[in-house]
This record gives structure tokens, sequence and C-alpha cells, in this order.
């Protein structure tokens, strides 16, 4: 079920390792087991590296690749990265490891070295009072923890696509940790007029989006903290704005700057956001309900016939996941999907649903509905919805947020139901 | 549900008291001192009330292009380098959205371009051009885009007037409301 890539640094220094004559009880014991019984494994000897930060496996290989599949690299010839997606063929729980949490930057970016003890964020503009916070400042502020999932408004299917993490890795969910950005501005105190806000990043394009100020009041986080320790280089050390349920390009990385302003910004990150369709525009912010099968995914391969727990992630920018609904017969009959724990609001929300396969080949496909009523919709109805043909050219418009369909054949090998 | 319906009446009451001037409650931060805010805040909005002053040209403009070496990424005449493209390949006999998204062309504001130049360009130089450079490469950007005569100055005072070819043909986005449906009857 693992990936191909080998992370090859990490495999090289740990085959090193254990060839290098630092395996115990690789003889065999010299006890009274009786023959049959499962031999020991080799033992891994205490070394100081990993006891101060510790490696996963040498067995477990799962990676990132870049997104799109023949797409721009990363990192390209110059070391910029651009899109990166998460293997979430190898997922289990809903947090994605933060070493393997996606990555997309404005344009392609380095990422930023950034001292900590430098780092300010300056809040400004439409305020009585303007300031200027360090991390130390940020960390003694009420703090909230928060699961908010992250997406990419290039996360979509294609025919090319093989694996789950082509069709969906540019999504991602970890525990964010930081200060509500309304206890900063209630700080800074909003002036009258004060409709927008616009964030600024420190890398070198300095990206910047624009933002309604009734999002900010909502629920956006000043994070600092990702699963548990200092949010990522890759992900925005050290500081990050979470704008929940909203595309990725918002949460903004190396958080330097908020201005406070009355109208939309017109950024360079907002321009690219324009259509002359007020429906297109509409879908645009804020991310529909949207549910993928994890496992078996495209690229999978099942053992035969029999038992197996179908596995997947649900999420929605409206809220918390309410239901989940599973087909095993390519969409003819709905199944209601086990939920695993509790719901979280924009948060990625894992299910599960009980799967004898008969070995007959057929088609299995998720939908999830969220606390608002919005219901993942198939290609077929929003190419319905818009009056266009659904063909190969069918471009969902916005983010899609489509059924994903996975084709089981009679051998038990997994493909792209959209291909 | 009780506390569902009370969410949009305690949030009314939330943005409302914001707007009132407010003490602190925590205290914690500083404020910036004027320069400060000057020197960080490159952000330059439709009204253009942020842009510095400075005045350029198209001519101008060409030749920067040339000496700051734009055109190794984005092509002689802006077209044809690996960089997105400055001008569209099809031309104005073509439909405005069907040319493609074009900085220049397409952004309803001027202010949009000055902006975008001012803070990531060139490549690996970001933030090295003067404002006299950056007014003269937006006029450049906008001439080749047939929105602005060759020598049409730009300076804090012209640039945000600017006609831009789009106008007010593209879509406002809808007023945010939190737990909203993104668009409503979507997709049914």
């Amino acid at each position: 079920m693992g990936s191909k890539r080998p992370a090859r640094r990490e495999f090289l220094r740990n085959g090193a390792a254990l060839a290098g004559g630092f395996t115990l009880g690789a003889v065999t014991p010299a006890t009274g087991q009786a023959p049959g019984a499962p031999a020991s494994p080799p033992m891994i000897k205490g070394d100081k590296d990993q006891i101060a930060y510790g490696d996963r496996s040498r067995h477990v290989t799962s990676v990132r690749i870049s997104h799109p599949v023949g797409g721009r690299p990363s990192p390209d010839n110059f070391g910029l990265v651009f899109h990166v997606a998460a293997p979430l063929q190898d997922s289990v729980g809903v947090i994605t490891p933060s070493s393997l949490h996606y990555v997309a930057t404005t344009r392609g970016s380095f990422i930023p070295d950034i001292d900590p003890q430098e780092h300010r964020l300056m809040i400004h503009g439409l305020v009585d009072r303007p300031l200027i916070f360090s991390m130390e400042d940020l960390k003694r502020l009420p703090s909230v923890t928060r699961l908010h999932f992250i997406e990419c408004a290039g996360n979509r299917s294609s025919r090319r696509a093989k694996t789950v993490q082509e069709t969906h890795g540019m999504t991602s969910c970890a525990e964010w940790t930081g200060v509500l950005l309304s206890t900063l501005l209630k700080e800074c105190g909003l002036k009258g007029g004060a409709s927008w806000f616009v964030a600024e990043g420190t890398e070198e394009v300095k990206g910047a989006s624009s933002m309604p100020i009734a999002k900010a009041m909502d629920d956006c986080i000043v994070a600092y903290g990702m699963n548990g320790e200092a949010v990522r280089p890759q992900q925005g050390f050290p500081l990050r704005l979470m704008v929940p349920g909203f595309e990725g390009i918002f949460h903004t990385k190396w958080l330097r700057r908020i201005k406070i302003v009355d109208r939309y910004y017109m950024n360079y990150n907002d321009y690219g956001h324009l259509d002359r369709d007020p429906k297109v525009a509409a879908l645009d912010y804020q991310i529909g309900p949207k549910s993928v099968i994890t496992f078996p995914s495209g690229g999978q391969q099942l053992a035969g016939r029999g038992f197996y727990e179908i596995s997947g992630l649900a999420w929605s920018g409206g809220g918390a996941i309410r239901t989940v609904e599973v087909s095993t017969d390519a969409g003819r009959h709905w199944n209601r999907a086990e939920i695993k724990g509790t719901p979280q609001r924009m948060a990625h929300t894992r299910f599960g649903y009980q799967w004898n396969w008969d070995g007959k080949e057929t088609e299995i496909l998720s939908r999830c509905t969220d606390e608002l009523g919005q219901v993942q919709p198939s290609r077929a109805q929003v190419a319905k919805y818009w009056n266009r043909p659904l063909d190969a050219s069918f471009n969902v418009p916005g983010l899609d947020n489509t059924i994903q369909p996975w084709r089981i054949a009679g051998d038990g090998s997994v493909s792209n139901g959209n291909a | 549900m009780g506390t569902r319906k009370l969410l949009p009446l305690a949030f009314a009451l939330l943005t409302g008291v914001s707007a009132l001037a407010q003490a602190p409650t925590y205290g914690v931060g500083r404020p910036p001192t004027p320069e400060e805010i000057r020197a960080w805040d490159i952000s330059v909005g439709p009204t253009g009330e942020e842009l510095p002053p400075g005045r350029g040209t198209a001519k101008e403009g060409a030749l920067l292009y040339r000496s700051k070496g734009c055109g190794g990424c984005h092509g002689a005449q802006g077209i044809g380098g690996t960089a997105p493209l400055l001008k569209p390949k099809a031309g104005p006999d073509v439909e405005l959205w069907a040319r493609g998204r074009i900085l220049a062309l397409r952004s309803p504001f001027a202010t949009t371009v000055w902006d975008y130049i001012n803070r990531a360009m060139p490549l690996n130089r970001e933030g090295t051009l003067t404002a006299d450079e950056v007014y003269a490469l937006t006029a450049y950007l906008l001439f080749i885009n047939d929105v602005i005569k060759e020598d049409e100055v730009l300076d804090a005072q012209s640039l945000p007037k600017v006609k831009m070819p789009i106008g007010d043909n593209y879509a406002r986005l809808p007023e945010w409301k939190p737990r909203t449906p993104r668009l409503k009857g979507y997709p049914y």
C-alpha cells in the first residue's frame, strides 16, 4: 500500500546503521521457543540523534510528490517550491503529519528562514491603535487549539491522475494553535468602515490577499503551533494565518502584516480570482463539501474477495461534516458510513464503511453532507447545473468538490473512475 | 438548536461592538511609529492613496525592461518566456476574457500592476526597484497592451485614474456570511 518512492536519505542512514553491525538479535536465540514461532525482528540500537528526535520506521516510506503529475516540479532548478501533494493513500485518522502536509506557495517561492526572535506582526490601517506583536507577545494572549483542513484551489481530479495523492493530495489537516484574529483586532479597535483586511507574508513575493472582515471576526487564527510543535517552515514558520474553510491561498504563510481597509484591495492574488460570472465568483473563497475514499483507492490492489473496511476523508468549508454515504455499486445504492470520532468544523473527518467484496468488477464512491445541508455533487450534477455537456473537457467551475469514483477490476486492482 | 439561532445575534453584537472605540483588553503589543508603518506598508489599493512620489513613461520602461533583464523570463516582447505572459497572444479582435489572464490587461485597476511589480519583481531582486522604475515599468506594460500611450506620464495622481480595458465588466463577490452556503441552490 505504501508509496514506491523511498525516503532515500533516511533509508540509507538506517540501512547503513544496520549493516554496520548494530543489529542485535539476528542470531537464532538459544531459547526454548518452539519451531514455527514468529522470528524476533532485528533490534535498533539506541542512537543519540534518534533519542533527541525520532524518525519513523525505515519500512514506512510514504512521501509527498510534486503536483500535478508532469507539471512544474518542486523543488525546481533554482530551489523554488510550488505545489506538493500529500500521500492521502497512506493516511490514517484525520491529522496529516507536518512533514507530509501539502505545500503550495504564491508563484513558486523559496521558503523563508525566519528567526522568530526577530519576527513581528503589524496590524494597521482602519484601527484605533495600530500594534506590533512579537512572537512572545502573541504567546501571552489567550489561545485556541483547533483542527482545520487547508485545501488548495487547484486540488482537482483529472483523467490522467492515477492515485488519490494525484487526485486529492492538495488537502491536509492539522491541529493549529494560536490567537484568534478577532482577539488581536479587538486589541487594536476596528474603526467604522473597516470591511476588508489584507494579510501579507514575508516570502520574496510578499503574497497578499483580501478577505472580508466578517471572516476575521468569526474564526481566523494567527497560528504559531501545528500538531503539537511550532508551525513548520514550509507551512509558514513562525506565523501563519488560518482562514478555516477558505481556499488555501488565503491561509497566509510567514504572516508579517495585516492591514484593515474599507474595500476589496485587488492584490495580485485577488485579481487571480476574478471572473465575469457572479455564480463562479461566489464559488471562490469558501470550499464546498467534499470527500474521497482513500482505501481502497487508485493504484492499490485488493488481495481477493472478502471483508474490507472502506476508509476515507470528508471535509467542508461550510462547517462540520454531518453524514457520509458510500456506494459500492457505482452509485445505484448509497449507504450511511460510520463517522470516526466527532466531526470538527472545517476539519477532515474520517469515515469507514464495512464491505464484503464479492470479487466482481464494480465502482466505489463516497459523498458527504455538511452541517449546512450542502451535499457533495457528482460531475454530472455540476454539469447539469451549469447547463454544459458532461464530456471529458468539462471543467468543474470553482474548486472541484465532485464525487470521486474508484473502479475495482475483477483482479482487485483499483483505478480512477474518471479516467 | 437554541444556540444555532443565537449565533447570528451574537455575531451581530460582536461586529457591532468592535466598531465602537474600545479600550484594549490585554495591553500586549506596542504601537508602531509612523515611520515603521510607512516602511512596512507596501499595499497599494485601488484609490492609490499609498503611492509614493515618482514618475515614469513607457519609453523609460522599455529601456528598464531590457536593462533589468525582464525579457529573460517574460520574453523580449512580453511573450514567449517561461514566466507569465505580459501581453496576450490573441489580438484585440478576440473578446477580453478569452485573451488570457494578463495582469496589465485584465486587472480592473492599474494600481494592482504597480503593487505587484513593486513587491514581487524582478525575480530574486524583489523590492530593489525605485518608485520611478516601478512607474516606468507599469507604464510599459500598460502601453504594450494598448491601455495608455507611449509618452503618457504615470505618477501618484495619474496612475489610479488609468481606465483599464476590463472596466466594470467583472463579477463582484457576494457578501460572505458565516454559516451560509457558498452559492444558494448549488448544485441543486
